[in-house]
């Protein structure tokens, strides 16, 4: 008997390198001196993770399929990759001293971020809905570990346990979405379902198709913490160690978002008329509630949970233009202005939450917004750097949060979303309210204690560069825009 | 030397200064002394090369000078495109005339922070002079929105005991009218395939279309001007500013909105302005007569100065929207001396305020018998703001009236009440600080201004009077610009109407 032929493994070398790596990072950690091996670890993981960027570049040409159709590679995977591998990173890096001043150093945890960063590729490269379901398992499971990482805390604990009865949840309802698709559409292949729904010319497709989808929609949304699957944020971010969250608030929703532009795009982009009204509702909820309810919170990581649903309310607009009837190019523009606002929304985040570990009094971590009253007569630069990063998530000109939600709306009014788009500025502005608080209170209000000073390099690394990025990307925005576009393009056009 | 960048250099060259500043290092001493200092130089060199725009300028043309067009963001059809005509020139050097003015005026006053404040009001210039000679419209309103971050925290760190709401309210409200610019900015944008303002400037929108861009465009310029009922943040945010914060807020950033309605409703959408011109009148006639009452009832100078912007405010909606050359040549006099007269009249008010710390009314009186020279100099700049003949007050109110005379004699009846009305509260105000007996213990050893502050005062006396006696020193620069607005503005309007005509 013949054996059977060994699948092509170069489009998911970057994957298998990663996954032998993330096994050879515990062994090192077993292995190596118990006083100084989460430090090793730590550093060998962040070059682990810069390495596979390029590698992940290398390995792409064009759009290559392996593993029997289940496993893509295109540029599109190659733009969000590089996002999710480069916050991965940034977050490892920025967990060092918080986790040693917790008392929780144990090396597992950047194997972790290692480990949920493959389930990431796996879920943004996945061209079938069970590969789909695979990738976001290996992600979930490692995240609800590192959500209840400092377990003699109660609030981590049942940010962890939150997570995952949750995350159960949403899970059980993608794979009932993912049966009722096959069942009614005889596939989960993501080509196959395309050719299905693109030959039905435009026929209505059956109701236990759109079930399934909706039910697929719902899972997703779950992930990306789209309004009205987003109760579980708040608890989470707030309960959650701060490097996890700011990985949190970053990675996983960028690979989530990616992934549901790849299945919306792809196996279903030809219903866009039946899924398009929910991406509208969803957006514009999220965009509400992220705004209006943040207005009260006195803990900024609960504020930051808020500020990033309704971040991605303002992504999910350029995928409701996705969605919209008409030509291709004026839907690639949504997905693009996604693309860039998920690119300028990973910089600003990374730069809040660097500035967010760096709040120390006397040793030991503080989170309220008022303990930041006065920062500026007391740290003057971390100050002026998080009202950069303030300012730029309100969205005002001319800094990078600005062109994020420019192309984004932009991309609404192409296609004649009026309502999304008007409801989108003022949520913006409700939106803006409570990120100029933080600015009043470090700048307005008489200095509280004093903040601990000392910040290690790479924290000075990451906020000198985020910092960078978010003001002079107005004059040099080529690169990121370049990169959407050319991501956008392997989705379009086959 | 038609290749040099002159409005580059001239936006630009501000932040320059700032990388300076960031430079310093020192003790708290030095490094205020070396951030004023090199703030005052940042800016004079400045105005100094903006002079250079205007002796540069020819007079002859309506199209756009000293243009530079570089390509921005190629995905969009953004460009880095800039330029001026004889609508925006004056404004440029405006801009820079009171940030030199401001700066000074902060010399002593302002104590903490200095290096940060330098610093914002640098950046402030940059965005100013940016957002008047912008030339395509996602750069314009980079500017335009990007005033709102120094300004807020302007008037939030040095501002008075209420800074916080007022500046909140500043914030926001601005911000509410903006995006919907912005919104309609992109609709402009799509639907005439360019963000290149010369173009759109030609372009014929929609009939259908024209009303809804039109009122999305008010809804910024509105606030910003800012016009009744939405002028409530203005003398919140005057109260509560630093002095310097004030003028520039009243000198300058007040006249984004009547920029902006001159530059974008009345050519880009004509029909919609025509239709709009009955609400335009009703609310700036509004504005007119109950802000001067209101402005009558005032115990806070600082706060009737607002109040009377407001009311000067009116007048040039009026003139913009009378939409024939005295009106609109009048508007933007109006807006200049405006600029200079109340930035004048709120260093005047910072002068006692420095010395005695309140700004009410009634802590002052007598004045006179100490102050002379400060005395006079209020009166001119009173009487300017009153409008007197050979002040820069009179050419503009004097247009802004024959224009709309024209147009609608109503109108131009209650805007004159607005007139004297405005006589009324200045002397009003001026009697109750200037004149009377000397009573106040805390008055009798007040100091009269010393050098630092005649030399600030000294080139605002001199436009003021420069304008109101040789106002074509300004008129001829802006004529041919204006003239080809109205055109641009009155044939729309008669296509229209041959259009509906043929139709019927």
């Amino acid at each position: 008997m013949p054996l059977a032929t060994l699948p092509v493994l170069i489009p998911a070398l970057p994957e298998i390198f990663l996954a032998i790596a993330s096994m050879l990072l515990l062994m090192l950690g077993v292995f190596s001196n118990e006083s100084t091996n989460t430090r090793t670890v730590s550093y060998a993981s962040v070059l682990v993770l810069v390495v596979t960027i390029p590698f992940v570049a290398l390995v792409t040409e064009g759009r290559t399929v392996t593993f029997g159709g289940a496993f893509v590679t295109d540029t599109f995977a190659v733009y969000i990759k590089a996002l999710v591998l480069l916050s991965a990173a940034t977050a490892i890096l920025m967990s060092k001293d918080y986790l040693k001043l917790q008392g929780i150093e144990r090396f597992e945890f950047p194997v972790l971020i290692v480990l949920a960063t493959l389930g990431m590729m796996m879920m943004v490269s996945a061209n079938d809905l069970l590969a789909l379901y695979l990738g976001l398992e290996l992600q979930s499971l490692s995240l609800y570990v590192i959500a209840a990482f400092q377990r003699d805390s109660a609030r981590s604990a049942e940010a962890g346990l939150k997570y995952f009865v949750l995350g159960a949840l949403s899970s059980g309802m993608l794979l009932y979405g993912i049966s009722m698709i096959y069942g009614f559409a005889g596939s989960t292949s993501f080509d196959t379902l395309a050719t299905i729904f693109h030959d039905a010319h435009g026929q209505a497709p059956s109701v236990g198709v759109i079930v399934g989808m909706v039910f697929i929609l719902a899972g997703l949304a779950f992930k990306v913490s789209a309004v009205p699957f987003h109760m579980w944020t708040p608890d989470v971010y707030e309960g959650a160690p701060t490097p996890v969250t700011a990985l949190f608030a970053v990675a996983p929703k960028i690979a989530a978002m990616g992934l549901f532009i790849r299945v919306m795009v792809g196996p279903f982009g030809e219903l866009g008329a039946q899924w398009q009204q929910i991406i509208i509702f969803i957006s514009i909820a999220s965009m509400g509630l992220g705004a209006f309810a943040a207005i009260n919170q006195t803990n900024i990581k609960r504020l930051m949970a808020y500020s990033s649903i309704g971040h991605m309310g303002y992504a999910l607009i350029g995928l409701a233009v996705a969605g919209a009837a008409g030509n291709d190019a004026m839907r690639a523009d949504g997905v693009q202005a996604m693309l860039i606002y998920l690119g300028i929304y990973m910089f600003m985040n990374i730069g809040t939450f660097a500035c967010i570990l760096l709040m120390k009094r006397n040793g030991r971590m503080v989170e309220g917004i008022d303990d930041l009253a006065g920062l500026s007569k007391t740290n003057p630069g971390l100050a002026m750097i998080l009202s950069i990063f303030m300012f730029s998530m309100a969205g005002i000109p001319p800094l990078a949060g600005f062109l994020g939600k420019l192309y984004v709306f932009q991309a609404a009014i192409q296609v004649e979303l009026y309502t999304l788009a008007v409801v989108g500025v003022l949520a913006s502005v409700v939106g803006a309210y409570y990120y100029i608080r933080i600015i009043k209170v470090m700048y307005f209000d008489a200095p509280a204690e004093e903040l601990d000073t000392g910040i290690s390099l790479e924290m000075k690394a990451i906020l000198v560069v985020t910092g960078i990025v978010i003001v002079f990307f107005i004059f040099y925005p080529m690169p990121l825009i370049t990169g959407a576009e050319l991501a956008t393009a392997s989705l379009f056009h086959k | 030397m038609t290749n040099f960048p002159w409005l580059s250099v001239i936006t630009f060259a501000p932040l320059v200064g700032v990388f300076f500043i960031l430079l310093i290092r020192g003790d708290e001493e030095t490094t205020a002394r070396n951030a004023r200092g090199i703030a005052l130089w940042t800016s004079l060199v400045t105005f100094f090369v903006s002079l250079g725009v205007w002796i540069n300028f020819d007079n002859t043309t309506a199209s756009f000078q000293f243009v530079e067009k570089t390509v921005w963001m190629p995905g969009l059809n953004l460009a880095y495109h800039m330029g001026i005509d004889g609508i925006s020139m004056f404004f440029v050097i405006l801009s820079t005339l009171l940030t030199v003015i401001c700066i000074a005026a902060s010399w002593t006053t302002i104590k903490d922070r200095v290096k940060e404040y330098m610093i914002a009001f640098l950046v402030l210039e940059t965005l100013m002079i940016g957002m008047f000679s912008a030339l395509d419209l996602i750069l314009f309103y980079v500017f335009f929105e990007g005033v709102l971050i120094p300004m807020f925290i302007i008037i939030g760190v040095w501002g008075g005991p209420r800074r916080n709401y007022a500046a909140y309210k500043l914030f926001l409200y601005t911000l509410t009218g903006s995006v919907l610019m912005l919104l309609a900015i992109l609709t402009m944008m799509f639907q005439a395939g360019t963000s290149d303002i010369t173009v759109l400037l030609k372009h014929d929108f929609p009939a259908t279309m024209q009303p809804w861009l039109w009122l999305a465009f008010f809804a910024s310029f509105a606030v910003k001007m800012p016009m009744w009922p939405v002028h409530t943040w203005l003398p919140d945010a005057h109260v509560e500013a630093p002095t310097a914060g004030s003028v520039i807020l009243a000198g300058v950033l007040l006249k984004f909105g009547g920029y902006g309605f001159l530059r974008f409703s009345l050519p880009m959408f004509p029909l919609a302005s025509a239709d709009f011109t009955p609400l335009i009148f009703t609310l700036s006639i509004i504005a007119v007569v109950y802000t001067s009452l209101v402005a009558l009832a005032q115990e806070d100078m600082k706060k009737l100065i607002a109040y009377s912007s407001v009311a000067h405010m009116g007048f040039v909606t009026i003139g913009t929207f009378a939409a024939n050359t005295q009106g609109i040549e009048g508007a933007i006099i109006t807006m200049l001396s405006h600029g200079v007269v109340s930035a004048a009249l709120f260093l005047i008010v910072g002068v006692v305020y420095d010395r005695i710390h309140s700004r009410d009314i009634d802590a002052y009186g007598g004045l006179v018998h100490r102050m002379p020279k400060y005395a006079l100099m209020f009166m001119v700049f009173m009487m300017a703001s009153v409008g007197l003949p050979g002040t820069s007050g009179f050419v503009g109110e004097f247009l802004i009236l024959v224009g709309v005379f024209k147009v609608n004699a109503w109108v131009a009846a209650f805007a004159t009440t607005g007139v004297i009305l405005g006589a009324a509260y200045m002397l009003y105000l001026y009697r109750r600080v200037i004149f009377g007996e000397l009573t106040k213990e805390n008055l009798k050893s007040i100091l009269d201004v010393n050098a630092r502050e005649v030399a600030i005062f000294a080139p605002l006396l001199l436009i003021v009077f420069v304008m109101g006696i040789y106002p074509s020193l300004f008129l001829d620069a802006m004529h041919v610009s204006v003239e080809n607005l109205v055109d641009r503005y009155q044939s729309a309007l008669a296509a229209a109407q041959h259009i509906s005509v043929v139709a019927k």
